[in-house]
């Protein structure tokens, strides 16, 4: 399945997520999830930065001397990031400013590094364009749903848009003020993938004990 | 100025704890923490890396990248080249060369060290919070001396968390979770009351 285009774009989304199975890639997302605008930035910026690099290293694979490929993957990312760094500098200059270094981080997302080792190395350049636009909706999907959990309880609107009235502005929805804080994002990509795993079971990781059952302590005779 | 430096140092450890607060090197943060050892052979890594790419980055953005940083040279209209735009490339690629020679550096002078820290040194390419540290010195602009500083402070502050988790989790297998959390769910919890600690220093000032 997963050497059919459809299986490469499809199967990163849910059966092999790059962030709730290969631990892959949530270096510097969390941070920008307190609103779906920005995660949902983020999330477009990073699938077109890994499809295009995944897409350029697999043209070239032939002809990377592999004591160097490190360092020749790390050029061609940053000069892609760059590049979408003064396109969102240009045209979107209120979200860059909120992004902050995390646009510039992309380069060392794992993701992108992952995907170019991994998968466009070895495959051919169309193909590996459709597995990177596939991690990358991977990502934006976890991205998306920590967004929306937390710019809904956080501050009750979604994409800006007020839709629990706040108390403060005269409503009923008294804001958490605990999901604008940094470890709200950690809590919830936990549930995330408790989720994806009880619907998936087979993803579960054995554990490295057993825990005996409780035997009943008998009374000295 | 002592206590200034100070200040920089204990912020840069525990406020604004890179892993903790910023969650930069995340991928290595929970991949490398389920032993002590080499969580803590990791963190000296990244720490001695730190050190050098910071105030290296800050001499190269101050030396040759900012707006008019290239008037020493006394070119003709040097004073408006501003090539800014090449940050990136240009500390990804002090960060990789420095790791390369830091690599061979170590195998030829301290074998033990670097047997010691072999499989983590090319990992530290990657890692966000190099990258990170080096982007949050160019955004705040640091001076060359903060830039040792806040370096330092970085890198501790991140080998001071992996090792922390590390210390955790040698415990955490030990006990019964749910099958769906088992693993990497449940260290993700364990992150988030971690980093709910670290919050309590915000506001501390010296």
């Amino acid at each position: 399945m997963a050497d059919t285009p459809k299986g490469v774009l499809v199967t990163p989304i849910f059966a092999n997520n790059p962030i709730a199975l290969q631990i892959l890639g949530i270096c510097s997302a969390l941070a920008v999830t307190t609103n779906l605008n920005t995660a949902m930035v983020m999330g477009i910026a990073v699938s077109l930065v890994t499809a295009f690099s995944s897409m350029f290293i697999s043209m070239i694979r032939n002809h990377i001397p592999s004591s160097i490929r490190i360092i020749v993957q790390m050029t061609i990312i940053a000069s892609l990031v760059i590049v979408v760094d003064q396109l969102l500098k240009a045209y979107a200059y209120e979200t860059s400013k909120s992004l902050s270094v995390f646009v510039g981080l992309i380069i060392t997302n794992c993701i992108v590094m992952g995907r170019a080792e991994a998968y466009a190395m070895k495959n051919g350049p169309v193909m590996s364009f459709l597995d990177g636009i596939g991690n990358g909706a991977g990502y934006t999907v976890v991205l998306l749903f920590v967004g929306f959990v937390r710019e809904l309880f956080g501050s009750g609107s979604l994409f800006g848009i007020q839709l629990l009235e706040k108390i403060n502005d005269g409503g009923w929805y008294l804001p958490n003020g605990m999901m604008l804080l940094p470890p709200s994002a950690f809590f919830i990509i936990a549930g995330f993938i408790w989720l994806l795993r009880t619907m998936q079971p087979k993803q579960n990781e054995a554990a490295d004990f057993k825990i005996a059952p409780n035997t009943q302590a008998k009374e000295a005779v | 100025m002592f206590e200034y430096y100070l200040s920089l140092f204990v912020k840069a450890v525990f406020v604004e704890n890179m892993a903790l607060a910023f969650f930069l090197g995340m991928c290595t943060f929970l991949a490398v923490s389920k032993k002590v050892e080499a969580a803590l052979g990791l963190g000296i890594a990244v720490v001695v890396v730190q050190v050098i790419t910071v105030p290296v980055n800050n001499l190269i953005f101050h030396y040759l990248l900012r707006e008019g940083a290239l008037t020493w040279t006394g070119m003709e209209g040097a004073e408006s080249i501003d090539l800014s735009f090449l940050g990136y490339l240009s500390y990804i690629g002090v960060i990789a060369a420095m790791v390369q020679i830091m690599e061979m550096f170590l195998d030829k002078y301290v074998p033990a060290l670097y047997n010691a820290l072999g499989v983590f040194l090319p990992l530290i390419t990657v890692n966000c919070a190099i990258l990170g540290a080096s982007l949050f010195m160019v955004e705040r602009d640091y001076t060359f001396g903060e830039s040792v500083v806040y370096g330092t402070g970085a890198g501790v502050g991140w080998a001071l968390a992996i090792v922390a988790l590390a210390g955790i989790r040698e415990k955490l297998k030990y006990s019964d979770v749910p099958a769906g959390l088992q693993g990497l769910g449940i260290t993700f919890v364990t992150v988030g009351l971690m980093s709910l600690g670290f919050m309590s220093f915000s506001g501390v000032q010296l």
